[in-house]
């Protein structure tokens, strides 16, 4: 039998196994952000540890970064404090941080792949359970809390209990206006939320195979979502392709060199899975939450579970109440009062393309407040190229800068009272958008900017 | 560098109803805007409370509590320690589950928060007797592999190797993971990113 991916990085950078029963890892690069490091830092000193490879940690600042003014001091005192934090730290340890005067800043999963820092092959860590997306260039990445970004920075390793891999084989073609993100949705539905607890999930299948990096990109940045800690997609000459010229990967010969060895790193074709589902991708609509975690979407044309259908318990009944959603009624024609494009699940340039292709020459409906956030620095400068921007404010979208903003609202873009946003972000958690009453629909960047134009939930089938 | 041994959690207890609690409603983003994790506790659940007169963090029977009780998949979403970090401060020091999320289990592991396992079968008549008897006791014990009450020992599940942890007091991984720091330094020379193709 021949291995997977997983398992050959895993070997690669098996430290040893320690007593008690975990393997320690090497990680091979360290992501880091304002939000989840100031405490890890202030651990190291309480301890008298150093950082042990400063050049294989990168900074950038995005959960707080306020998305229209960015003047310093910023006006929240405590974004301040953290942003500040970080700065103080980058610059006590040498780590490199991209900060808002930088051209690279941005969301910490979109300037990785971005800059060519993540590679296949690599082990990754990040304080941010959406560290999985990283795994769309074939790198194995993992989300991780404070204590862990403590001991990376302390010893460049951790330890963790070994994984099963699940290959999630989506094969066909994906209809028109189905995204990658309608599928990450279905697999989620289908497995569950809790599917992919101690797995990895392997992505491949003809669609997979398709898509591009950016496409992969949304589905791994979602295995969270399914329970998966890790999700990944093996390496191909879309891989390669995508990474040749950026700042960070091997240049010249080395880069040749370097696609051998990420070829072979590739699951074998005999690889032994532990387990193996199969999608039809041509069965996949574009998707919608109704409910309080990401597992709970329908097709856009289907009908809102009601209580008392089979297979549903109290949590279809809690969730139609916090969602203020009716049981048995179709989703589509819901009213929204808020529509977000952005996060690192959809805020690149590929997204933005397709929510201006739905807007552009028509008009955000009167009582919808739209808004667009590029992930990173990189891609607002490329949409502007483009006119992207001017497509958006021609048809009523606010044009902000680039971080996490209302995915999880730790800036000044907050849902307020009960408001329903239809939302490119990841999650649709009770408060996830800043309002502890606000409501989250999770759908692809093209429907949230069909159902901004529409002013409640639509197929974009119809728009295309 | 050791941290300090668990086996035995004693107290009362406290059942929080549901499956798939995430962490956003334990501890939501806008209290993550710290640079310490100090005062959490006090924030522990606050929404939820809030929209939720007789939530069990609200209800004085179960301000003593040492232990969570819990359903499937707690706690779901985010990897913000803050999450554990904020249930440890309010008082909590072991959570008994029908199952947990993995990196939220990591994290607790990590601030030395034992997460164990029971059946669905016993879970349910557990929750039934706290929430008749908020003033029960329980005794956890991890070398034992039981929770036991009114006599009566009821068995749980913890992964071998995070039990040794606990028990052996090497929880917190730091001293651990430097204990031979030259095969990290041998690793990072031999993978072929970091050596050069």
């Amino acid at each position: 039998m021949g291995k997977t991916l997983l398992k050959k990085v895993w070997d690669l950078h098996t430290v040893r196994p320690l007593s008690t029963g975990q393997t320690q890892l090497f990680i091979g690069l360290h992501l880091i952000h304002e939000v989840t490091t100031p405490q890890a830092f202030d651990m190291l000193r309480a301890r008298g540890i150093g950082v042990a490879f400063p050049e294989r940690t990168f900074g950038t600042t995005d959960h707080i970064i306020p998305t229209l003014d960015q003047t310093r001091p910023f006006q929240d005192t405590l974004a301040e404090a953290m942003l500040s934090a970080l700065e103080r730290n980058c610059a006590e340890y040498n780590i490199p941080l991209w900060n808002l005067d930088s051209e690279n800043q941005g969301i910490v999963h979109v300037i990785g792949p971005e800059l060519g820092l993540t590679q296949p092959g690599m082990t990754i860590a990040c304080g941010d359970s959406h560290t999985s997306t990283h795994g769309a260039l074939g790198a194995v990445a993992f989300g991780i809390g404070t204590s862990q970004v403590r001991d990376v920075l302390a010893s460049q390793s951790l330890a963790f209990e070994p994984l099963k891999v699940r290959r999630i084989a989506v094969n066909g073609t994906l209809g028109n206006g189905v995204f990658a993100k309608d599928v990450i949705l279905e697999i989620i539905h289908r497995l569950g939320v809790q599917g992919g607890v101690g797995h990895a999930y392997e992505y491949g299948g003809t669609a997979v195979d398709a898509m591009s990096i950016e496409e992969r990109l949304t589905m791994c940045n979602m295995s969270i979502a399914g329970g998966a800690r890790v999700g990944y997609v093996n390496p191909d000459q879309t891989t390669f392709d995508y990474l040749r010229g950026r700042r960070f990967a091997p240049q010249g010969d080395a880069f040749d060199r370097a696609v051998s060895w990420w070829r072979s790193i590739a699951s074998d074709a005999d690889a032994d899975y532990d387990d193996v589902v199969e999608i039809a991708a041509a069965e996949i609509e574009p998707r919608v939450t109704w409910g309080i975690n990401p597992g709970q979407s329908v097709g856009v044309s289907e009908r809102i579970p009601a209580t008392g259908d089979a297979g549903t318990n109290g949590a279809v009944a809690e969730a139609l109440d916090f969602m203020g959603l009716v049981g048995g009624a179709p989703i589509m024609g819901t009213r929204i009062d808020v529509a977000f494009v952005g996060s690192c699940t959809n805020s690149r340039l590929s997204d933005l393309r397709e929510a201006a292709r739905i807007a552009k020459g028509r008009r955000v409906a009167s009582h919808v407040k739209a808004l667009v956030v590029p992930g990173s620095r990189a891609v607002l400068a490329a949409a502007e190229r483009e006119g992207l921007d001017q497509v958006f404010r021609e048809a009523g979208f606010e044009w902000r800068g680039a971080g996490c903003s209302r995915c999880l609202a730790m800036n000044p873009d907050r849902l307020e009272g009960n408001q329903l946003c239809a939302s490119s972000s990841n999650r649709n958690f009770k408060g996830r958008q800043g309002s502890p009453t606000g409501r989250t629909l999770l759908m692809s960047p093209a429907m949230v900017a069909a159902a901004a134009l529409a002013g409640e939930v639509v197929d974009v089938r119809d728009a295309l | 560098m050791s941290s300090r041994e668990i086996d035995r959690i004693d107290g009362s207890a406290l059942p929080l109803r549901g499956d798939n609690i995430d962490t956003d409603r334990i501890i939501p983003a806008r209290f993550l805007k710290a640079i310490t994790f100090e005062g959490l506790g006090d924030h522990v659940f606050e929404d939820d409370r809030a929209a939720m007169a007789d939530h069990p963090f609200s209800n004085p029977a179960y301000r003593q509590a040492r232990i969570i009780l819990t359903n499937a998949n707690f706690v779901s979403g985010s990897s913000r320690e803050h999450a554990p970090q904020a249930l440890n401060r309010w008082g909590i020091h072991a959570c008994v589950g029908e199952s947990f999320s993995e990196i939220f289990r990591g994290n607790s592991l990590a601030i030395g928060l034992p997460c164990v396992t029971m059946s669905a079968a016993d879970m349910g008549p557990l929750m039934d007797l706290v929430e008749r008897a908020p003033d029960t006791s329980l005794t956890l014990s991890l070398s034992d592999r039981t929770v036991t009450v009114d006599g009566q020992r009821i068995s749980i599940a913890v992964d071998a190797a995070v039990r040794d942890a606990f028990l052996a007091g090497t929880w917190d991984a730091t001293g651990l993971l430097l204990d031979d720091f030259e095969v990290v330094r041998g690793v990072a020379s031999r993978v072929p990113y970091i050596r050069g193709f």
